[in-house]
């Protein structure tokens, strides 16, 4: 019992890393989900083929691998530096899972019944107002479930960035074991243990999302 | 008087589909139209067509003398965008047959959305005239429940309200009863009634309910296989036509009792 407080104050050092990339990353994600699935329901042909061509190349290919990019290509080849490893792991996440996410705002968005769209245009709403003021309060209550999910998802994805060297939980595990090699199995149980105490509210979130979601969109 | 709304051989086509072959109609300002037709005839699209919810295919159409669906860009004739669409439908409003009332909206919210956002009233001001125009339907008592908790018909009315706070110069109304339950079909008739005796506004009723025709209309289109076959005073037109189509038409509604 001693030891595995021991392996937990030591790999709280890494929490605030993994924490702030977590936060980080889920809110670009955020933001990349709402501008690209938006992108992806304009009538601009061109606009919805880039939008549609990143979130293929983004679904399509692995988060870590991606990391790599940004981290060893991109720096190389183009001479752009994307600042701190830190940044350059919040910036791979949020593509990654922006990527994602922006389906589920786009198909929300789809989903809202047409006669919405048909009664905002009858009271002459511009586009922009009938988007803000019919369609996307009622597609958000249908995004709620799945946004708890991916928010679940990118926190596991954070444990990626111990690659690039940072120094997150599963780092200082990592440091832990190889320190420590008899202790290797308790070392991991305990970054487990750590990561499913950070996704416990994420999925309370995720659980009050989903009631919401059902309520419908009725009051 | 010049008509308020003009259809100039307009024509849809839904792919292979010819749902309207050439429509000519002048609507008069504050005049009482009831379209009639077997389903598919195209009576919806011809209301659908003014509210710009669909393009046409052919022909014009003009509101005040305003060409609706085309524009000019230096001389030249372009398809309207969607800011000459939005000068033009200002006088346009339109109740549906599932009336479309916003779910995540209280019935006042409903009624004020257009009022603060497309015409930029103040709150205060808009809240005052949602609250008449709801009064006026019967709805008084209701501004702040939301749409999931009215019946049908009350839905209906609201939707009316919330058409009427934009104070159109044309109404249509997309088989505003078909929906309903028949003991709240009454209810929404009499707002209907209501409107059609105290407004000057066009109205254009595409309708099953053929005796309420009979009693407001103005003039009565029997649409037919994409074209208007026949129109003329609501009474000439139900109980003197000698069209054999629009016989059997109203025969087939008198034996399913809905008339």
């Amino acid at each position: 019992m001693d030891s595995a407080l021991n392996i937990l104050s030591y790999l709280s050092q890494g929490l605030w890393t993994t924490v702030s990339i977590f936060l980080a990353a889920t809110f670009f994600s955020f933001v990349m989900a709402f501008f690209a699935g938006l992108c992806r329901v304009v009538k601009n042909p061109l606009v919805r083929g880039v939008t549609t061509a990143y979130v293929e190349i983004f679904r399509g290919t692995s988060l870590i691998v991606q990391l790599f990019w940004l981290y060893y290509a991109v720096p190389m080849l183009f001479g752009i530096n994307l600042g701190s490893n830190w940044w350059v792991g919040v910036i791979a996440i949020a593509l990654n899972y922006g990527a994602y996410m922006s389906e589920v705002v786009r198909s929300s968005v789809l989903s809202v019944d047409e006669g919405q769209t048909e009664a905002a245009i009858a009271l002459n709403l511009s586009r922009v107002q009938r988007m803000r003021h019919v369609i996307l309060p009622q597609a958000l209550r249908l995004m709620l479930p799945e946004f708890g999910n991916y928010m679940i998802q990118i926190l596991k994805g954070t444990a990626l960035v111990s690659l690039i060297g940072l120094t997150d939980i599963l780092y200082y595990g990592d440091i832990y074991r190889s320190t420590n090699l008899d202790e290797g199995p308790l070392a991991y149980l305990m970054v487990l243990i750590m990561y499913f105490i950070i996704a416990l509210p994420l999925i309370w979130l995720s659980k009050k999302g989903e009631k919401i979601s059902k309520k419908g969109v009725a009051g | 008087m010049e008509p308020v709304v003009q259809y100039k051989e307009v024509q849809k086509s839904f792919g292979d589909t010819h749902v309207l072959k050439g429509i000519n109609l002048d609507i008069m300002p504050s005049e009482k139209i009831a379209i009639i037709g077997p389903s598919g005839s195209g009576k919806t699209t011809i209301i659908r067509l003014l509210m710009t919810l669909a393009e046409p295919t052919g022909g014009d159409i003009l509101v005040d003398g305003k060409n609706l669906w085309k524009m000019e860009v230096n001389g030249k004739t372009k398809t309207a965008n969607e800011k000459h669409l939005g000068a033009v439908r200002d006088d346009i409003g339109m109740v549906f047959q599932h009336f479309n009332l916003f779910p995540h909206k209280t019935i006042l919210e409903n009624c004020t959305l257009p009022l603060t956002s497309v015409q930029k009233m103040d709150k205060t001001e808009a809240e005052a005239l949602a609250k008449q125009m709801l009064d006026r339907v019967g709805l008084g008592d209701k501004f702040e429940a939301y749409p999931a908790n009215l019946s049908g018909g009350q839905k209906q009315r609201v939707a009316m309200a919330r058409a009427l706070v934009m104070k159109p110069k044309i109404m249509l109304f997309d088989e505003v009863t078909s929906a309903l339950d028949p003991e709240l079909v009454g209810e929404v008739l009499e707002v209907i009634r209501d409107l059609a005796a105290h407004e000057d506004m066009a109205m254009v009723l595409v309708t099953h309910e053929m005796e309420f025709a009979l009693e407001i209309a103005d003039r009565v289109l029997f649409l037919d296989e994409g074209v208007i076959a026949e129109s003329g005073p609501a009474d000439d037109v139900i109980n003197k036509s000698e069209n054999p189509r629009l016989q059997e038409f109203l025969k087939r509604f008198r034996s399913n009792g809905q008339s």
